[in-house]
């Protein structure tokens, strides 16, 4: 008798133990990329490919190490983090509207307008090292702020649903964007003319690090840019009002808390993290303005990487980490006989899997009720 | 004058796919699933007519309305995840939207590079061909779904009980309406419509697909539901507004008053009117109220 209710103690302390795992976020956001990995596995054994293939590419853009010719070279690990660098804030943008209720499907659009506004400030900003490069930072990061915060002051004064203001935006900062770009001296359908070196983010050392990679001082704006994430959601006022407001509008604003500055405010915060990844991408992945032929949908994936990272700043770092690792594997994948589509795949079905989280809640709720029931039939 | 009558084919053919997308993207609004993957649905079934078309071009006659018919089931069969994610597991309806994007990017691709070893499809020889007036059967395809749409919601009990979901759904439910298959049913369509648009599109607009394909016309079906006021009548309108936009921007060369514009005047107007509309009548929501909210069965 005494061994079977210690035999049962123990197995409802592994049940409570697979509830709080289920349960808790981190483990949903591993199981859903497992799952995804496991998914995009099946795929590319479904077509008769060799899914170890995809697996070395993304060792080799983690690592620098090719498995199949034995040799390491430190660029890939560079261009693993170049890659990860807009991601990162972009779902840093997403995230941080997220913990305020809003749907932030505009990173994209605000990533374009930080993006066209570095471009411009390095055709005609002034030429002094070290001035020229910051200025473009802060005009893309102001040119975002704007570009959030008007749908934030739209949603919290004229009740405009922030998902579909946010998706139109997108294409008038698309339009505007190539419409603009093209005005530039010189410039043509295509691109404008080189900036000038102080306008690049150009640093000498990850250069040297890395073996002549595109890896940028950008790397330095992120990891800002995570640390005050974390600072002003944590550790803020601002942060908690943002987060009550999120958490219950009516509430907040009954305990005197101006929802529609929070609202602007969060959107606005969002906006200028998606600018400065547009600053990052132009300054330091490419040496001239582009007119933009399609959009870079660093936007869209950013809203992956916060799913995935669960609206944290330490989570949303590390799924940033994963999905640029995804996206910089492509070419690897390529050259290995593996589409490289797969990867987008992966990200879609990722999200898609976050989508049904609600299921795991089921799997949580039946499984309570079968204990339930376990317990009233050994009560009986 | 006699220039901007000799567009009229081609804004029809632009028109027809945009028109045929937003009332897919309506029914399913009106049933109370919002549904923002529009664009990735229309490309599911755009990869899905040209694959289809340009495998048996040459060996079967018709082939393009076999192919417009794959496009459909292709973009019904993904809805399905939409279904699924937001009725039955009550899911963010935009995550699974954004899900559903982000896989149609990668899907279609992936695909075009299996079976033809490039990242897009091989151009087929001839695509749809224009009738009478050089318009393309796309368009009386689209007059033919905007009037059975119309009639299904608005003058049979189906519809009346279809829009109820949206509205009200716990009021339906207690009349004994299932809210649930209705929403299914409403999702699944709008997929089949988005699908058989991305058909109509890449067969007209175009020889191949590619990842650029649609670029944007599914997120113009999505303003012309909001512009349209989720109204058949309001979605005509906004869609021949919006597809002529996107039409003078194509063809505004061969205008002459309109030389100095730059293209992007156009291609913007229906991003542009759309919001500055949503922030005029904001005091109005003329979206259907329950839309976006997962239904609780038992709910109060």
């Amino acid at each position: 008798m005494a061994f079977a209710s210690k035999d049962s103690a123990k197995a409802k302390a592994r049940a409570d133990l697979f509830d709080a795992f289920i349960g808790s976020n981190g483990a949903i956001s591993v199981i859903v990329v497992v799952l995804g990995f496991l998914c995009g596995t099946l795929l590319i054994l479904a077509v008769g490919k060799n899914p170890g293939n995809m697996y070395a590419a993304l060792l080799q853009t983690l690592t620098g190490l090719d498995v199949t010719r034995g040799t390491w070279n430190a660029r890939y690990i560079g261009e693993w983090l170049t890659a990860s660098m807009p991601l990162i804030l972009c779902g840093l943008s997403m995230g941080f509207a997220a913990r305020t209720g809003l749907f932030n499907v505009g990173a994209e659009g605000q990533y374009i307008v930080g993006l066209t506004a570095a471009q411009f400030v390095a055709l005609f900003g002034p030429q002094v090292p070290g001035l020229h490069w910051a200025l473009a930072l802060v005009a893309g990061c102001l040119a975002g702020a704007l570009w959030g915060g008007l749908v934030g002051w739209l949603k919290a004064k004229y009740s405009v649903s922030e998902v579909v203001a946010t998706i139109m935006l997108n294409y008038v900062a698309y339009y505007l964007s190539r419409f603009f770009t093209q005005l530039m001296p010189a410039a043509n359908t295509y691109r404008t003319p080189a900036y000038p070196e102080t306008a690049l983010l150009k640093n000498g050392l990850f250069e040297r690090l890395t073996n002549g990679s595109r890896l940028n001082t950008g790397l330095f704006v992120v990891v800002i840019c995570v640390v005050f994430y974390w600072f002003v959601i944590e550790r803020t006022r601002l942060g908690f009002e943002l987060r009550a407001t999120g958490l219950n509008k009516e509430a907040a604003r009954c305990s005197g808390i101006k929802v529609t500055r929070s609202i602007t405010a969060s959107m606005a915060i969002a906006g200028a993290f998606a600018g400065l990844a547009g600053v990052i991408v132009a300054l330091g992945s490419f040496s001239y303005g582009r007119v933009l032929g399609g959009l870079d949908n660093y936007g869209f994936n950013g809203i992956a990487v916060a799913l995935v990272g669960n609206s944290t700043a330490g989570g949303t770092l590390l799924s940033g980490l994963l999905f640029g690792m995804l996206a910089s594997a492509q070419p690897l994948m390529q050259s290995r006989q593996i589409p490289k589509e797969v990867t987008w795949i992966i990200s879609g079905l990722v999200v898609v899997f976050i989508s049904l989280r609600a299921g795991f809640k089921m799997i949580m709720d039946w499984r309570q009720k079968r204990l339930a029931e376990k317990g009233r039939q050994r009560d009986e | 004058m006699s220039s901007l009558l000799g567009m009229l084919p081609s804004v029809l053919m632009i028109v027809a796919p945009i028109l045929i997308a937003a009332l897919g993207g309506m029914i399913s609004e009106r049933s109370g699933v919002v549904n923002i993957a529009l664009e990735g649905l229309m490309g599911i079934g755009a990869f899905a007519a040209a694959t289809t078309h340009v495998l048996l071009e040459s060996s079967m006659r018709g082939s393009v309305w076999l192919a417009l018919l794959v496009a459909t089931a292709a973009g019904m069969a993904f809805s399905l995840i939409h279904a699924y994610a937001s009725v039955s597991l009550k899911a963010d309806q935009t995550v699974s939207g954004t899900g559903i994007n982000l896989l149609s990017m990668g899907g279609t691709v992936f695909l075009c590079q299996i079976i033809f070893r490039q990242e897009r499809t091989e151009p087929y020889k001839l695509g749809m061909m224009p009738g009478l007036g050089g318009i393309y059967p796309t368009a009386y395809i689209a007059l033919a779904v905007l009037l059975a749409t119309w009639y299904v919601l608005y003058k049979r009990p189906f519809g009346l009980r279809l829009r109820a979901c949206g509205e009200h759904p716990a009021a339906a439910a207690s009349a004994g309406i299932d809210v649930k298959k209705m929403r299914y049913i409403a999702v699944l369509a709008s997929g089949a419509y988005a699908g058989l648009a991305g058909g109509c599109l890449v067969l007209t607009q175009t020889i191949q697909f590619t990842n650029m394909t649609i670029n944007g016309a599914g997120f113009i079906a999505l303003a012309a539901v909001s512009f349209g006021r989720y109204l058949p009548k309001g979605i005509a309108g906004s869609s021949v507004l919006f597809g002529s936009a996107v039409a003078l921007a194509i063809y505004m060369v061969n205008i002459e008053a309109l030389r100095g514009l730059p293209p992007e005047f156009f291609s913007i107007m229906p991003y542009l009117i759309t919001l500055v509309t949503l922030v005029a009548f904001s005091g109005k929501d003329y979206a259907p109220r329950a839309s976006g909210q997962p239904y609780e069965k038992g709910g109060s």
